[in-house]
């Protein structure tokens, strides 16, 4: 069998019918369109049997935390009557130490259900190592292919850390030097072990971040009596935002849902010089802003994570500003946890000012932390990398070459992202996917619910690429 | 007889100590692909470099380090590869010590608390 890159690209398709046991085809439509609800109702579970499959491995149930220093520092700098009270997922008590486990808990059982020997998924992230521990619940086999080292063998700490966790829960930790070419040996060992693929975008997978929206909202009627007003969610692939927003929706709360990434603006994600200029892995707008516009990037014909659909909001927040909140957190709230994941509370420190001191704004994770994966190594690490990390305006951080720590909290501030831009590169790659600017009757209705606008929005933004 | 004595320590750090053994726990290296064979939408920075990988197993044959060898991983997967080392530590761990870390604490318990 050919084994080249081109070989094994040839066969993605028949392989990942194989590997996920879902035939995509059911769902499509027509042109660029398909049933992204028949998808999502056929091929997951509802929101009970997922509750009940969570609880059963470790899953779920985590505590909602209030953050009342931090709430009180934020109103110290907002205005009159503004500072909402912030509240916390403590989603690292999960198993495995992330929301990820809720994912990892639909897919695996799923690939147990049908019958796979073993699961396979293709991530550097937390995701990895929840994978590898809702496979061993399961009894499966597991592989974790993640993209480590640069070209002379120099890893992030953080993700050398998340290879440690994956092979402490008994997984094949296969390391690659950088490149797109990931998804290439994932494909090829999919087809040479007939393992499952646990991918991070399937139905089961982001139907399994459902629990999370869920749990919040039941958690905030127990605690202050209403729905939260805004959600925090920390987007990447999208998955976290797009799963949690439904969530919310099946527990009829109407919380304004905003995503927040770190800023990379002006690296590239696939360089080989640029791999340890950054310092987040995850959580960043290198994945955010091509994931949002075109989620179908991902490694399954159709991707499940679809946060243009459900997102009200979108802003960046600083490398700095991160690892300021994140120490901020330990200091006065007593609670140690890792970087990445404190993305959205960053965000949230700026949004509750803009908030009535009676409102209530959710973060929506929080992830471990340990050696590898803190605040310490990151930026010993940084340092190292030549990256000059000193206390300023963290608006003059410039990805790849600074990290700045702000000077007084007061200088978190959230960036928004112009939603109405992420539509319209949406529409520009439907557009190219499509080959033409004439679409279908069915393909506009499918592009009002991908942008979450109206016909009349979508049109002006086909004209605009006239 | 010094010699001789030498050269029995030396074969004993050698095959005693250092060999790896049939059932060792071994880490291994491999291209890929080399430079020429890249995926086309790699940046060129990268696609001057092959893509590489290392994975670990138990080897299926007593082997000598630098050897091209056989082994079977924690997912019951084979793999051949360059031997490149037994046991592998993981070195993870806190880095050197960035003394602004601390100053945050410092600073914003000022904040809130005064002084």
């Amino acid at each position: 069998m050919d084994k080249s890159y081109q070989g094994i690209m040839n066969r993605k398709n028949e392989i990942i019918k194989n590997a996920v046991g879902l035939d995509y085809t059911n769902f499509e439509l027509e042109g660029i369109a398909f049933d992204y609800e028949k998808m999502m109702n056929e091929a997951a579970y509802s929101l009970e049997e997922m509750r009940e499959i969570q609880l059963d491995n470790g899953v779920g149930n985590t505590p909602l935390l209030e953050l009342k220093n931090i709430s009180a520092l934020a109103r110290k700098y907002a205005p009159e009557g503004k500072g909402a009270r912030i509240f916390i997922k403590d989603e690292a008590c999960n198993a495995s130490g992330s929301f990820k486990a809720r994912r990892a808990s639909i897919s695996t059982y799923h690939a147990k259900k049908l019958g796979y020997k073993g699961v396979i998924a293709a991530t550097s992230g937390n995701y990895g190592a929840a994978v590898a521990s809702q496979a061993m619940k399961q009894g499966l086999k597991c592989i974790i292919v993640q993209e480590t080292y640069d070209s002379s063998k120099v890893g992030q700490p953080e993700i050398v850390e998340k290879a440690r966790k994956c092979e402490a829960y008994g997984a094949e930790v296969a390391q690659l030097t950088v490149g797109p070419e990931l998804f290439y040996k994932a494909l090829s060992m999919l087809e040479e072990t007939g393992y499952f693929n646990a991918s991070l975008y399937t139905p089961f997978g982001i139907a399994g971040v459902e629990t999370l929206g869920y749990e919040l909202a039941e958690q905030c009627i127990e605690k202050i009596g209403k729905h939260p007003d805004v959600v925090v969610c920390t987007n990447a692939g999208g998955g976290n935002l797009t799963g949690t927003a439904r969530g919310l929706r099946k527990a009829n709360a109407k919380s304004t849902v905003v995503g927040a990434s770190v800023s990379l603006k002006g690296l590239h994600m696939a360089s080989d010089n640029q791999f340890n200029k950054k310092s987040f892995t995850t959580g960043h707008t290198g994945f955010s802003v091509p994931f949002t516009t075109w989620p179908d990037r991902s490694d399954v014909p159709r991707s499940a994570a679809r946060p243009l659909r459900y997102l009200d909001r979108h802003v960046t927040i600083t490398q700095g500003e991160v690892f300021y909140i994140t120490e901020m957190l330990a200091q006065l709230e007593g609670l140690e946890r890792g970087p990445a994941g404190n993305t959205s509370l960053a965000a949230a420190f700026s949004l509750a000012q803009e908030l009535d001191e009676d409102q209530v704004i959710v973060v929506q994770e929080t992830e471990y932390t340990g050696a590898g994966k803190h605040i310490q190594p990151q930026l010993a690490f940084a340092r190292q990398n030549g990256i000059d990390l000193k206390f300023g305006n963290p608006k003059e951080e410039v990805p790849g070459e600074s990290i700045i720590l702000p000077e007084t909290p007061e200088l978190i501030k959230a960036v928004d992202l112009d939603v109405n831009k992420l539509r319209q590169s949406l529409v520009k790659n439907a557009v190219k996917q499509k080959g033409s600017t004439n679409f279908s009757e069915v393909e506009l209705s499918y592009l009002e619910e991908e942008t979450n606008s109206s016909r009349e929005t979508v049109i002006e933004l086909i004209n605009n690429l006239k | 007889m010094h010699i001789q004595l030498w050269c029995a320590f030396i074969y004993y750090i050698e095959e005693v100590i250092f060999v790896p053994k049939k059932g060792d726990f071994v880490r291994i290296h491999k291209i890929i692909l080399t430079s020429e064979e890249r995926a086309p939408q790699v940046p060129e920075d990268t696609k001057q470099v092959p893509l590489e990988l290392w994975t670990k197993g138990f080897l299926m044959a007593d082997a000598t380090i630098g050897d091209e060898v056989t082994i079977t991983t924690l997912a019951d997967r084979e793999e051949t590869g360059t031997l490149i080392e037994v046991n592998q530590a993981h070195d993870v761990n806190y880095g050197d010590f960035v003394p602004e870390i601390i100053q945050i604490g410092v600073k914003v318990k000022k904040e809130l608390f005064g002084e």
